[in-house]
């Protein structure tokens, strides 16, 4: 659950003097240094994961230990190579990383990487619906929120936006199943579709794993309206705890902007009021809004974990918990590093993006 | 000009000082968010405090007198907001698991901020490749889902599940270890804004000593901000530990009362209907993160240095938030090269 | 300078006409009255400056006639545009009026253009919001940049066809404000309001833009209301000039006359307070360098200081090949504009920069070898005073402790013995010895800045840098700060190394004047030769762009420099 207490630190002014700073050949050296800059992140996470993952024991005992007799795990130990120096192990994993090897599951025996793949669309498709969600409603309202500064709706706005995020996940999923599920019966309580649907997108001949687009693709209505059904509750879950944060960081940011030269400037020849919150402070707070939306993606996958434990959502973060209690540390640091992963290629990402609106970078 | 000596600044009362002063300066709305947010949290504090007394049975009670508790069973006199599948009082539960969540955060907080503080300050000040090194390091702590990290750290210090103490603890680090960054960057950022200030300057050509450039003029002024991040950071402790309790890496049941806890086994009720076993745990989140949140933005609000800064210097009277537009434009005058 | 007070061929009334103005402030407090009563009429053609100190209301009455006052404000009088009272329009009465009938120009040009749009869209944007209303039809996008990149060629920006679609960041900060006055002119107001339009201009990019605001009036009629606190800016370009203090009006009267012969007191000694060049210079009389038996202390060869630069990009060279000398009891004036490299000289000799290159000697100290520990003993020997008073004292302490702290630091004095110091020392800047327990901000600037000066002379130091020390002063502050500074260098006789891109404070205090610009030293002698003789192209126009506050003056010099200005 990170933040909330990134914004006022990354004010509209705080990122871009250093930014600037970074360019130095323009963009494309921004860029470069940039995207350089993702590989100690990625390497100092994976560092500290193996070697924290290491602190409890091995993996084969972790997983294994009490149900195999003493000489067998042994013998299983010596196969993986776990007896040998950790520096060794370490180094041999770096490796293995860097090659986009990331071992094999304990439990179920399957390679990391197909598992990761496996459930991670679905993690995808809970995130793309979270993230929609979150920007229909964060962007708008935090644009009424900043141009009704201090008036009643911006009261209304900001205590919801607080709410959102005060609110744990999973006891917001918990009240939306109890109210559209259990008492109106509109909706269904979890999963991602219902069995039928399951077994119609499991026989499809080359599935993107993202049901909606697969349903939509092969023509299926009835499973596309099932599948839609199912995300309903998860994508509002997980996409208000978003949305909120979203709210506070357009708000604070336009609010910010709105107080500049140039909005007053604006507004001296004659500009709408509508128009100056909507384009003249707008563009220049999105570019630290979209970089702290960009920091935000650590949230959104920490409460997917929640939310797919919630509704039982078969993705990542599902089956992140059930490897977690079985013990099987080598899936674990898979998912883990892969999630470590994913936030640096999207903050990168992000930034760069936030670079290309900002034509003091791009020229 | 303002002439009168302000007394009182040597701040005895650090973490209460602010709050005060804030509450004196804000108006209307911000008063309203100010004075519901300290509400909810005295009233947490209070029920934290005093939940041996007030609370009916206890966190792990099963059974009393008059026999065994029923489970699953709605709200009733004798147990006023119903049982659990286990057959706990839900209400006694509520009231012990604000206890649980408090020490969690003061332990938490207080480590974080204890280590976050010290790196910041000589991160910031110094410079050079040691203070490249953490950043490095804090940002990439800080770019991951700070839950996941506090479920590893959970793992590997007490291997996912303990007693009351060793949970404790075992919670409050891994939450440090997901705040320290936080606090170091703030900090840092702070110093790094501070030493470039005129009044360090000056300590500087003057000669003092980084020790006393450090604790004299930096440290003061740097941690002014502490006490908005510190009731943000315990909203979010409070959300990382029921996020840990409900995945089921937290406290025993039998250990402490522990909402997060509470709320996983009261999932599977919702589907049969039973709201009462997750309503009330998942209210006593909301509404103790929500009063800390609404402190922490309040102060927030109020807060901002260059307002505070220049209402002294101008004109010296009326709060920040509603005085904003005639500060900026008697500013204007006064920035006049 | 030919004065129009009715520009003939212009329609006989007013285009403002300002009656019985009232601003007040609400604050939880109680109210603030920023502006008490305030009547001024503005006629066609006609340029009408509004002269104050700080919290004189001349930037809430500028900003009143636009109507652009915060909620909190409260107006009472009348502000008439074209017959349209702005106080009691509606809201869509005055989006009409505002950038149609009257436009602003804005103290700083960086911040008054939006970083992500081009110049050419912000000025369209005011054309686009007055189309469709008042009778005039929709604009299309390509008429209103075509109508755009007019207004750029009207305001002098070359090839305004290519740069209609530049962002702000890629003009020069005088070719910036250019573009704010071209936004202004978009619609033709006849009034244009310009809120401090040069103040943070360097002084040569401040005549280029006075000679663009003079032609405006001249060209086209725009009648202008200039809001400043340069009483040379007054005197080279307002017809008439309201004298603003505390709210209210102290005098009106044309240029020429208020110049020549003010009428009230406060008018009085606000003019005797402004430096006029050539007046009242420490090096009058002098023929040549002073001070030269005594030690050097400070001793720059070849000096170069350079900024590392970033991936790649070479590094900046802040100064370059600087060479000179100050010696005991010697005021060495540094002059230069933004970017010359003067603050990086100070700063380097107080041990604050690294030099890079050359030679600078402190004290006998090579600071090329700098190290923190064996300059330390050297430092109760350097005094430094920043330029802006109220950053310069810790928030958190009393201005005893702040003064006192270099004493603490290297002599470890009694508690008594400490406050004794600092009393004399505040008593020496005629500073009450009781402010000793007093906090940074219930001083004023004036006091804080004398405050500074008391503590970086606390340990009788040989070498006083003073960088930029009254440039945040009003200037009848800064007239009392810099007659103080005469007394007390004469009273304690260090030598001084005195920053400043002001020409006329320098003359003032300096006997010996270096001329920086872009990191080399172009130009050094006696303070009276520079001013009176200057050798270096660049320092004639440095001293030809310099208005000096009296308009007849003024017009002559303009006249004579036109040469040196467009070269």
């Amino acid at each position: 659950m990170t933040t909330l207490t990134e914004a006022p630190l990354n004010d509209a002014d705080g990122l871009l003097p250093s930014k600037k700073k970074s360019s130095g050949g323009g963009l494309g050296t921004y860029i470069l240094v940039r995207f350089f800059l993702i590989i100690p992140t990625i390497f100092i996470l994976v560092t500290l994961v193996f070697f924290l993952m290491r602190v409890i024991g091995d993996p084969i005992t972790a997983a294994q230990g009490g149900r195999l007799p003493p000489e067998a795990l042994a013998q299983r130990i010596h196969e993986a190579g776990y007896d040998r120096p950790i520096l060794v192990q370490y180094l041999e994993y770096v490796g293995q990383v860097a090659t986009g090897n990331f071992g094999t599951t304990i439990t179920d025996r399957r390679p990391v990487v197909e598992m990761i793949i496996t459930f991670g669309t679905a993690t995808l498709e809970l995130a793309i619906n979270a993230l929609i969600v979150a920007l229909l409603v964060g962007i708008p309202l935090g644009l009424i929120s900043a141009y009704k500064r201090d008036k009643a709706p911006d009261a209304v706005l900001r205590f919801f936006a607080i709410l959102c995020y005060a609110t744990p996940v999973f006891f917001a999923g918990l009240l939306m199943k109890l109210a559209f599920s259990v008492w109106l019966g509109w909706l269904p309580v979890a999963g991602r579709a219902s069995t039928r649907t399951e077994l119609a997108m499991g026989s499809l001949a080359a599935p993107t794993g993202i049901y909606w687009l697969d349903a939509l693709r092969s023509g299926n209505m009835a499973a596309f309206g099932d599948v839609a059904a199912h995300s309903v509750l998860p994508a509002l879950t997980l996409g208000l705890l978003t949305a909120g944060v979203f709210l506070r960081l357009v708000r604070t940011n336009v609010i910010g902007t709105l107080g500049k030269d140039y909005v007053e400037a604006g507004r001296s020849r004659g500009v709408s009021n509508y128009r100056l919150v909507t384009k003249h402070a707008y563009k220049p707070a999105l570019i630290p809004i979209i970089t702290v939306m960009g920091l935000q993606i650590a949230l959104l996958l920490g409460g997917a974990v929640l939310t797919e434990s919630t509704f039982e959502w078969k993705g990542l973060g599902y089956q992140l918990v059930q490897y977690l209690n079985a013990r099987d540390f080598v899936a674990v640091q898979g998912i883990v590093v892969m999630l470590a992963v994913i936030v640096a290629v999207t903050n990168f990402i992000v930034d760069v993006v936030a670079a290309l609106i900002d034509p003091r970078v791009r020229y | 000009m303002n002439a009168t000596k302000v007394s009182g600044r040597k701040q005895p009362l650090f973490y209460r000082l602010p709050v005060i002063s804030h509450f004196r300066s804000s108006v209307g709305l911000q008063r309203g968010m100010l004075v519901t947010g300290l509400v909810l949290s005295v009233v947490f504090l209070l029920v934290a405090v005093f939940a041996p007394w007030i609370a009916p049975y206890g966190f792990a009670q099963l059974s009393d007198a008059a026999g065994p508790f029923p489970t699953q069973q709605p709200p009733s006199p004798a147990h006023i907001w119903g049982t659990t599948v286990g057959g706990y009082d839900v209400y006694s539960r509520v009231l012990w698991g604000a206890q649980t969540a408090a020490v969690v955060i003061i332990v938490a907080v207080a480590m974080s901020i204890f280590l976050g503080v010290a790196l910041g300050l000589v991160s910031g000040y110094f410079g050079g490749w040691l203070d490249r090194v953490f950043v490095v390091i804090a940002d990439a702590i800080y770019a991951f889902p700070s839950l996941l990290l506090a479920i590893v750290m959970s793992i590997v210090i007490s291997h996912g599940q303990s007693s009351f103490w060793g949970g404790i603890v075992a919670c409050s680090i891994s939450i440090s270890v997901v705040f320290v960054p936080q606090y170091f960057r703030v900090i840092r950022a702070e110093t790094i804004r501070l030493k470039a200030e005129p009044y360090v300057e000056s300590a500087k050509v003057v000669g003092a000593s980084s020790i006393r450039i450090m604790g004299r003029h930096i440290f003061k002024n740097a941690t002014r901000t502490l006490p908005l991040i510190f009731t943000l950071n315990a909203s979010e402790a409070i959300l990382t530990l029921a996020g840990l309790g409900f995945l089921g890496f937290g406290i025993e049941p039998t250990s402490a009362a522990e909402w997060g806890y509470d709320l996983n086994k009261a999932i599977a009720d919702a589907s049969s209907g039973i709201w009462w076993t997750g309503v009330y745990p998942g209210t006593a989140i909301v509404l103790t993160v929500l009063g800390l949140t609404l402190v922490g933005e309040s102060i927030n609000d109020l807060n901002d240095p260059r307002l505070r800064g220049r209402k002294k210097a101008v004109a010296g009277k009326g709060g920040p938030d509603s005085t904003a537009g005639a500060q900026a434009a008697l500013e204007a005058e006064s920035r006049v090269l | 300078m030919t004065i129009n007070i009715d520009k003939p061929g212009q329609g006989a009334g007013p285009v403002l006409d300002i009656d019985r103005l009232k601003v007040t402030f609400a604050t939880d407090a109680g109210d603030v009255y920023a502006v008490k009563d305030v009547s001024l009429q503005v006629n066609p053609g006609e340029v009408v400056a509004i002269v104050g100190e700080s919290g004189s209301g001349k930037t809430v009455t500028a900003k009143t006639i636009l109507g652009l006052l915060p909620e909190t404000a409260i107006s009472q009088g009348a502000v008439l545009i074209n017959g349209n009272n702005v106080i009691s329009v509606s809201e869509a009465k005055l989006r009409e009026i505002r950038g149609r009938d009257v436009a602003m120009v804005f103290q700083e040009p960086s911040t008054a253009l939006n970083p992500v749009f081009t110049v050419g869209w912000q000025i369209a944007e005011g054309i686009r919001a007055h189309a469709g209303t008042g009778g005039r039809s929709k604009v299309s996008a390509k008429e209103a940049k075509a109508r755009a990149i007019e207004a750029l060629r009207k305001v002098g920006i070359p090839d305004p066809e290519t740069r209609v679609n530049y962002y702000p960041h890629q003009f020069s900060g005088g070719q910036k404000q250019r573009v704010v006055i071209a936004a202004a002119l978009a619609l033709n107001p006849g009034l244009i309001v310009a809120d401090e339009p040069t103040t943070a201009l360097d002084v040569t990019v401040q005549a280029e833009i006075l000679e663009l605001l003079r032609d405006l009036r001249d060209n086209y009629g725009t009648s202008i209301v200039l809001i400043t606190h340069n009483m040379g800016v007054v005197a080279d370009l307002a017809d008439r000039v309201v004298v603003m203090y505390q709210g209210d009006v102290v005098e009106e009267a044309s240029s020429r006359v208020l110049f020549a012969q003010p009428k009230e007191d406060y008018t009085k000694k606000l003019l005797a307070a402004v430096p006029h060049l050539g007046r009242n210079s420490a090096s009058e009389g002098m023929v040549e360098r002073a001070h030269q038996g005594g030690k050097v202390l400070v001793e720059a060869k070849n000096l170069t200081i350079e900024y590392p630069g970033r991936l790649g990009s070479p590094a900046f060279k802040a100064v370059d090949g600087v060479s000179f000398t100050v010696s005991e009891g010697e005021v060495f004036g540094l002059v230069g504009e933004s970017g010359s490299g003067k603050t990086t000289i100070g700063r380097a000799i107080a041990g604050l920069n690294r030099t890079t290159g050359g030679s600078l000697n402190v004290l006998g100290y090579e600071m090329l070898n700098f190290k923190e520990r064996t300059f330390k003993p050297l430092r109760k020997e350097i005094g430094f005073v920043f330029q802006d008073p109220a950053a310069s004292f810790n928030p958190q302490l009393t201005i005893g402790d702040c003064v006192a702290e270099p004493l603490i630091i290297h002599s470890k004095p009694t508690a008594a013995e400490a406050r004794k110091r600092v009393g004399e020392l505040l008593e020496s800047v005629q500073l009450p010895a009781s402010y000793a327990d007093r906090f940074p901000h219930e001083l004023s600037g004036g006091q804080r800045q004398r405050a500074s000066l008391a503590r970086a002379l606390i340990l009788n130091p040989k070498l006083l840098i003073a960088d930029e020390p009254t440039s945040a002063l009003d200037v009848s502050v800064q007239a009392v700060v810099l007659e103080l500074f005469k007394e007390i260098q004469q009273e304690f006789g260090f030598a001084c190394l005195f920053i400043s891109h002001d020409l006329a404070v320098v003359d003032m205090l300096s006997h010996w004047v270096g001329v920086l610009y872009k990191g080399k030293m172009v130009e050094q002698g006696l303070g009276n030769q520079v001013m009176g003789n200057p050798q270096h192209d660049y320092t004639k126009k440095l001293i030809a762009s310099l208005p000096v506050p009296d308009p007849d003056e003024q017009a002559r010099r303009r006249e004579a420099f036109k040469a040196v200005l467009h070269s």
